[in-house]
């Protein structure tokens, strides 16, 4: 429809519109280097000497993989911290997090969407009025509340869950937005699939492992996206609650790097072996991820 | 085919009912109810008894590690907190951070997602690229920032080149906390960015044509049909910036410790410092609460007044 013929003079609103669409391209593509740059720097950075690192800067250099290039701060990170341990306390706490956070949250929500029982509304009421509480504010009575709580043991009973794996996994299991996540979309899968199955002799447990949960693939993973980023990204609950090394996820682990003398090469090849898996889980799993964050949004 | 598939197991019910009966109303009510048992205990215990412990414990002298158990001491901490500058330079910092970084972020966001709403090619590499900070940590983005704000560094050796002598952004007090909202804007930008987005998708494209038919520009398109169209997601994105906004720490306890001369010094760095540096679980208790009641009445208030004009509509 608005293809100009070859060689007739475009009007004067159509050569606006084609300048006006050039400089929105332009603005796009400078947004990009916005966004993006930093990021490139910071994964070029790592594989340049500090001195390289500062004689680049000046320059386009900064964001390009030229002059010395190496493994060292590599090399350098492994050999002054335990970084393998701390990657795997990182894996090992968000997976146990969201895979128990799936499980428990998911079960709640089908309770409350297709259960009748008395106090549902309130209880819906309940878990829907924690939303607006973030985190933060709660952080310090619970660290001391963590620190009263009894602790079961290998060798027995003692107070105090602190500088334990639990206490990084166990407090974030049951999650007030999942919940929320799941009950609406348990809510739009017919009730009637439940009649049925009952008629059958199926119960409730039966209903929610075999029916519901298999239908409800794309909350599951809406859930998993959504806590794992917070789970792998948690900072200030680790820097409280672990003194050991060997409890220590990568997050806090980069401190390290802060306070001895510092090598920003490192700091920048530490940064990127932190960042680098997830820039490309969310490159690989791309729609998952945005149609997550989009249905996060949802709620009026 | 599905209604004759649907019918079956019901007209074959009547023949097998002692399965039937096996099953019936109440128990599996009950166990039913016993499935939103984990979830209910997690949530009382780390959760719901911690809110309460907020409000207890911010009247007592409790310490996080400490041979005597804690002592009811009625509101000294909050006259310690009224009369302590940290505390209101805090509490000030982190309302300025607050009132300039929702609308920065939401309407910057909002831009973002109109630039990448349009049916062009590549439009999917965009919002990849302006989304990959939000996948990035909190932690990593303030190293790198830190790195890129220091006086010989990224940003003020890319200045120079424009001929600008750039300030020492974490260092002066006057630019300190600056630099934190464009970092902090930066980071969560793409995060906004897609729900405008699926707000914006949300709109009939009908709308659109039935105003651009009645000659409206696309600046009166925005006003008319875009604006009125994303009260929701609106409402949303201002609540949720507003409480991550109020929540900043990550940046602060990387980047500058508060300093300089607590130029960047926030509420809930206040509460670690306190309640985990030192140990004074009561006092920083009531530094929560201070912050609770701040977050829940903004949440109420921008409820309230998104609630009014629907109303007035």
């Amino acid at each position: 429809m608005t293809i100009a013929l070859p060689r007739t003079r475009r009007s004067a609103s159509e050569q606006q519109d084609r300048l006006k669409s050039v400089l929105i391209m332009i603005l796009r593509i400078v947004l990009c280097f916005v966004f993006g740059l930093p990021l490139v720097f910071l994964i070029v950075a790592s594989f340049k000497p500090d001195t390289q690192i500062f004689a680049d800067l000046g320059s386009w250099a900064a964001f390009l993989p030229v002059g010395e290039l190496s493994l060292d701060n590599y090399i350098g990170v492994f050999e002054r911290v335990p970084f393998a341990q701390f990657m795997m306390n990182s894996v090992l706490i968000s997976v146990a997090t969201v895979a128990l956070g799936i499980v428990v949250n998911s079960m709640a929500a089908f309770a409350l969407s297709r259960v009748q029982f008395r106090g549902q509304k309130l209880i819906l009421g309940i878990v829907l009025a924690t939303l607006i509480v973030p985190f933060e504010t709660l952080a310090l009575p619970l660290l001391w509340w963590c620190n009263q709580l009894p602790y079961f043991g290998i060798d027995g009973f003692s107070q105090g869950w602190l500088d334990t794996y639990e206490v990084q996994i166990i407090p974030f299991i049951a999650n007030a937005f999942s919940i929320y996540l799941f009950y609406q979309y348990f809510d739009s899968i017919p009730k009637e699939l439940d009649d049925a199955a009952t008629v059958d002799g199926a119960g409730w447990f039966r209903i929610y492992r075999s029916i519901v949960m298999p239908l409800a693939g794309p909350a599951v993973a809406t859930v998993a996206i959504l806590t794992f980023l917070p789970a792998w990204n948690s900072y200030l609950w680790p820097l409280m609650v672990v003194q050991s090394e060997e409890l220590r996820p990568a997050m806090v682990g980069i401190d390290y790097f802060k306070q001895l003398s510092v090598s920003w090469g490192q700091l920048m090849a530490y940064a990127s072996m932190i960042t680098v898996p997830i820039l490309v889980l969310f490159i690989a799993f791309q729609r998952a991820f945005i149609n997550s964050i989009a249905s996060s949004g949802v709620k009026g | 085919m599905s209604t004759s598939t649907a019918v079956l197991p019901k007209a074959a019910a009547p023949t097998k009912p002692p399965k039937k009966l096996s099953g019936s109303g109440h128990s599996q009510g009950r166990v039913g109810a016993l499935m939103l048992l984990p979830a209910g205990i997690l949530m009382l215990v780390f959760l719901l008894i911690p809110i309460g412990l907020t409000f207890l414990l911010a009247f007592t002298n409790a310490r996080l590690i400490s041979p005597v158990p804690a002592k009811f001491i009625g509101v000294d901490n909050f006259i310690r907190l009224f009369e302590s500058s940290t505390f209101w330079k805090s509490l000030t910092n982190t309302i300025v951070f607050a009132v300039v970084i929702v609308p920065v972020q939401s309407g910057l966001a909002l831009i973002l997602a109109v630039l990448v709403n349009a049916k062009v090619r590549g439009t999917n590499i965009f919002r990849t690229i302006y989304f990959l900070p939000v996948v990035t940590s909190m932690v990593v983005v303030s190293m790198l920032w830190m790195f890129m704000y220091q006086q010989e560094g990224l940003i003020n050796s890319v200045l120079a080149r424009l001929g600008i002598i750039g300030p020492d952004w974490l260092g002066d007090p006057n630019t300190a906390l600056f630099a934190l909202i464009i970092m902090s804007a930066w980071q969560a930008m793409g995060f906004h960015m897609v729900i405008w987005l699926s707000g914006l998708q949300t709109i009939s494209g009908d709308l659109y044509e039935a105003a651009s038919l009645d000659g409206a520009s696309p600046w009166q398109q925005f006003w008319n049909v875009t604006w009125p169209g994303l009260k929701q997601t609106r409402t949303f994105i201002l609540i949720t910036i507003t409480i991550s906004a109020f929540s900043l720490f990550t940046q602060v306890n990387i980047m500058t410790q508060g300093g300089p001369l607590d130029s960047t010094s926030t509420v809930v760095f206040q509460a670690v410092r306190t309640g985990f540096q030192q140990q004074q679980t009561g006092y920083a208790s009531a530094i929560s609460l201070v912050f609770f009641v701040l977050v829940l009445a903004v949440s109420l208030v921008q409820r309230y007044l998104t609630r009014d004009k629907d109303l007035g509509k």
